[in-house]
């Protein structure tokens, strides 16, 4: 029990009546009850969160969303299932291979290990909110100059990644970069341009 | 009137040049929209319940809790006919399906599917070829026995092989679809748009004219995405039953199982040889697997097709595996690694530099000239002179050894059959369409420049349009063909449309209309070209009917006309680090030399080889489809030990294109397969060079390696 109120507490997510304490892994080991309309869910006060869905409020690239999500419901499947928000992909859906990442509070994280509700509170951003191809940030320049994308299912995550990377790291050195985007993964085999890319827009700053 | 034919190296404006792809900035915002991310309202999700067992016959499927289930509105499950087998062939074979609201109910509702299962016994195995029950497929040329008998030759024999590996594509297999008004529409993932649809019509009941096919971008294919599959078909029936659009895309675990596999191959080899070198003979033995249908034995002994006394027994194995996918080169990195492994041991047994024997036998391939151009030119990009070194010679007293290591591979291409259609629009926008696909190899780019380039405009004035069905038929993207077709219907569209055009300005500028071109932004008098009008006014002075024009890749009469061609070499050179305590090999250095032809877009093209070197490192160290014998399933279906290379793990690429005269004059050949082909048997080569032993198998791992070192001749 320990380790579930210290996952709740991490989260944050006690500003709720209901979501008193314990909450997030109960709930989760509750999916074999069927769907409970989100009234009724909410009207149990039992400490447990869920099953049914709940109302999350997420800061995406600086606007709030409302949302009802089931607490099993992770941060990637909400963003593209609930939000429409696509830039994220799915691909392994267990933190390999970082097509999914997105920048919660500025630290790239993979959407696919965290839940929605965990991420309330938060301020996510998508590889939307880096630019758009109206305008472009230095990460998405350099991408396109230096071809570091073939069918680019990864390049978002990549492109994300590389952003959070390169704000930490001014000047970093192609061995940096090789260590730094070492979390994601590319199948058509792009890392060459990526080095390029990443080591120049790193130069370049202002990402 | 122009005709159709590639401008001169000193008239291309576009083609050639280092250009950007054009869907680049759509990509890197995440504004592309995938097959996997289109959302409809009212969607329901789908997912599938698949046999857990290798071999079973399939008994009753009770779907009535899933049924149940709040939140599911439509449940597929497979029928049997009188006469259909009952029995699923592999683990992850389809036996139901649910849609329902969300992605989590359609989960939960596929667990509570009850399907009843009568195991029968499996077999998974592809490693000994005694397990072939298949007849074996026979070649024999001059008499192997014989030439191993003269006794001016050497023999030496070794095994081989790679294991089965699967296409892992980002994006699964799968598509949204909605059957609405008797119409069936479907955003797939596919390589194959213009017929995708082919019989799908008959297995949904809705006549092919009345589907629609939409895919603009699609996160890999590799040869894996040709048809509609089954979850095409059930995507289909479940929207039709329901009434709602359908999203139906592969969990990872069965797009790894189920949805790849490019079949294996092990060979038992024997190769004889003169003292200077000279092949004279290969015996062959090759087995593998490719799952549960026929096995077509890779091509031993690969290029060197003109050794005169050859011998291979090819011996297909039947699993209970996903069955086998086209993969880039389809044989050509199984034949390449058994014969380029082969001869390097050939060449140690000899104790011969490896290049030198290389040089030595180009003779006995089909194009002697290219691959010893290449050969040379790899060998300086790479430094070999300086670090190359006999078998085992190399790297000092410690623990890390290094070793180069060659291998030299060729492909085809040509270009399939493609149709284009070029508007011209009287405000001047020229909008070009083709019912072909971008699987990330630049199409949409190289046709944007082919017809840029054409009418002598900028790029961003010409919009490309593929993805859809309704457009000019265009093949499929496999065999490197893609570039060869629509490059030349491009081309023959734009160049009709100009003719068109410069007919309806021709009296305007008091000329010919054969006698003006297209430049610059203008329409322009060749023989005197400050006479000219800006395309913005040529087009102003159309009609109210716009300029359309048609063109089409007939691949023969192309070949014919030099616009495109087939048969092209490449040689690489693999540069690594063994550390023979630890056995992990590192790749310091790989480059490639390719023959190409006349390259439309360089940027992507040389992309498309960094990229198959990368794909290419993958495979030779880290990919292996492992299977349980007691369960009869894929062990590492996901990602954390179905592994790929990430980016620390490509040492330093070098990529260097056959381009220019003597190339250019062969036309347009496609560059998909021929770089991904030697990778393996390079790296491989190159381990064994640097660590004085052969490593049997790919991929390169370090108990393999470790093994290979305990058990072989060894190291000093």
């Amino acid at each position: 029990m320990s380790e579930k109120t210290e996952l709740t507490n991490r989260s944050g997510l006690s500003r709720r009546g209901f979501l008193k304490g314990i909450g997030v892994t109960t709930a989760a080991t509750g999916i074999v009850t069927a769907v409970k309309p989100l009234a009724e869910a909410a009207a149990i006060d039992n400490g447990v969160k869920g099953p049914g869905e709940l109302p999350v409020t997420l800061k995406v690239n600086g606007q709030n969303k409302r949302l009802n999500v089931e607490p099993r419901v992770t941060l990637l499947d909400a963003l593209r299932n609930r939000l429409d928000i696509t830039g994220p992909k799915k691909v392994c859906d267990r933190a390999t291979c970082g097509a999914c990442t997105v920048l919660v509070d500025g630290k790239p994280v993979y959407s696919c290990t965290l839940l929605a509700v965990e991420a309330e509170g938060h301020d996510i951003t998508t590889v939307e909110g880096l630019g758009t191809p109206e305008k472009l940030n230095a990460v998405q320049k350099a991408f396109i100059e230096h071809d570091a994308q073939q069918c680019g299912f990864c390049t978002p995550g990549f492109v994300t990644a590389a952003t959070a990377f390169v704000r930490e790291h001014p000047n970093a050195t192609i061995e940096q970069v090789r260590a730094g985007l070492g979390g994601n993964l590319c199948r058509c085999g792009t890392y060459a341009g990526m080095l390029l890319a990443v080591s120049d827009a790193a130069k370049k700053g202002a990402a | 009137m122009a005709k159709v034919d590639w401008p001169a190296a000193d008239k291309r404006t576009h083609i050639g040049k280092r250009i950007s792809r054009i869907d680049g900035a759509a990509k890197t915002t995440g504004a592309a929209k995938y097959s996997y991310d289109i959302n409809h309202p009212q969607m329901l999700w789908a997912k599938l319940v698949t046999s857990p067992h290798a071999k079973a016959e399939i008994g009753d499927i009770d779907t009535s809790a899933a049924e149940a289930l709040p939140g599911v509105k439509a449940v597929w499950k497979q029928t049997f006919k009188e006469g259909d087998s009952k029995t699923a062939q592999y683990a992850g074979q389809i036996v139901a399906a649910v849609a329902a609201e969300t992605e989590e109910i359609a989960t939960e509702a596929a667990r509570l599917v009850k399907v009843q299962y009568t195991e029968q016994e499996h077999q998974v195995v592809d490693s000994d070829p005694a397990l072939s029950k298949d007849r074996p497929n026979e070649r024999a040329v001059g008499n192997v026995e014989q030439a191993f008998a003269d006794g001016d030759s050497i023999t030496m024999s070794g095994i081989y092989g790679l294991p089965v590996i699967t296409h892992c594509c980002l994006e699964p297999h799968g598509q949204v679809t909605e059957v609405k008004d008797g119409e069936l529409y479907v955003w797939p993932s596919t390589q194959n748009v213009s017929r995708y649809t082919d019989r799908l019509g008959d297995a949904v009941g809705i006549p092919q004219n009345k589907i629609h096919v939409d895919c603009q971008h699609m996160g890999g294919g590799f040869g894996s995405k040709f048809n509609f599959d089954k979850w095409g078909e059930i995507g289909a029936l479940l929207s039709k039953q329901s009434g709602r659009p359908v999203k139906l895309m592969l969990d990872r675990d069965l797009e790894l199982a189920t949805a790849g596999n490019r079949p294996s191959a092990y060979a038992k080899v024997k190769v004889g040889a003169k003292k200077d070198g000279t092949v004279t003979a290969v015996d062959a033995e090759v087995w593998g697997t490719g799952g549960n249908g026929g096995y077509n034995p890779p091509p031993v002994p690969y290029v060197f097709t003109k050794i005169p006394n050859t011998k291979v027994v090819g011996k297909g194995i039947r699993t209970n595996r996903g069955g086998q996918r086209a993969w880039r080169a389809p044989n050509h990195p199984q034949g390449c690694l058994i014969t380029m492994s082969a001869l390097a041991d050939c060449a140690a047994a000899l104790k011969m530099d490896e290049l030198d024997f290389f040089l030595k036998n180009v003779t006995q391939t089909d194009r002697p000239k290219v691959y010893e151009e290449e050969l040379k030119i790899a060998a300086d990009l790479i430094g070999y002179k300086q670090k190359a070194h006999l078998r085992g010679q190399g790297g000092g007293a410690g623990p890390v050894k290094r070793g180069l290591g060659i291998a030299i591979h060729t492909w085809g291409g040509l270009g399939h059959p493609s149709e284009c259609e070029i508007t011209i629009n009287q405000d001047g926008s020229v909008v070009t369409k083709l019912g072909s696909q971008d699987l990330g190899v630049g199409n949409r780019t190289a046709i944007n420049i082919v017809v840029a380039d054409t009418l002598g405009l900028p790029l961003n004035a010409v919009q490309v349009e593929i993805g859809k069905n309704s457009y000019p038929p265009s093949g499929g993207s496999g065999g490197s063909t893609t570039i060869g077709g629509v490059s030349v219907s491009s081309r023959a569209a734009a160049t009709e449309a100009l003719n068109k055009l410069c007919a309806a300005v021709a009296m305007r500028l008091n000329t010919q209309a054969d006698n003006l071109e297209a430049r610059d932004g203008s329409i322009r008098q060749i023989d005197k070209t400050e006479n000219k009008v800006s395309w913005k006014d040529a087009c102003a002075a159309l009609g109210p009917n716009p300029i359309v024009a048609r063109g089409k890749n007939v691949p023969a009469e192309s070949r014919a006309a030099k616009l495109i061609d087939q048969g092209v070499g490449g040689a690489q050179i693999a540069d690594v680090s063994v550390d023979i305590e630890t056995g992990i090999v590192t790749i310091n250095e790989m480059v490639a030399v390719q023959d190409v032809g006349l390259i439309i877009s360089l940027k992507t093209a040389e992309s498309q080889v960094y990229g198959s070197l990368i794909m290419g490192i993958t495979s030779a160290l880290f990919e292996e489809c492992v299977y349980d014998k007691k369960t009869g399933r894929m062990l590492n279906a996901d990602m954390e030990f179905y592994r790929l290379a990430g980016i620390k793990d490509i040492g330093t690429l070098k990529v260097h294109m056959m381009t220019g005269a003597g190339y250019d004059e062969r036309g347009v050949i496609g560059i998909g397969e021929p770089p991904v082909i030697s990778p393996g048997a390079a790296i491989s080569n190159a381990v064994a060079n640097a660590c004085g032993v052969r490593v049997p198998y790919l991929p390169l791992t370090p108990d393999r390696v470790l093994a290979a070192l305990q058990k072989g001749e060894g190291i000093v």
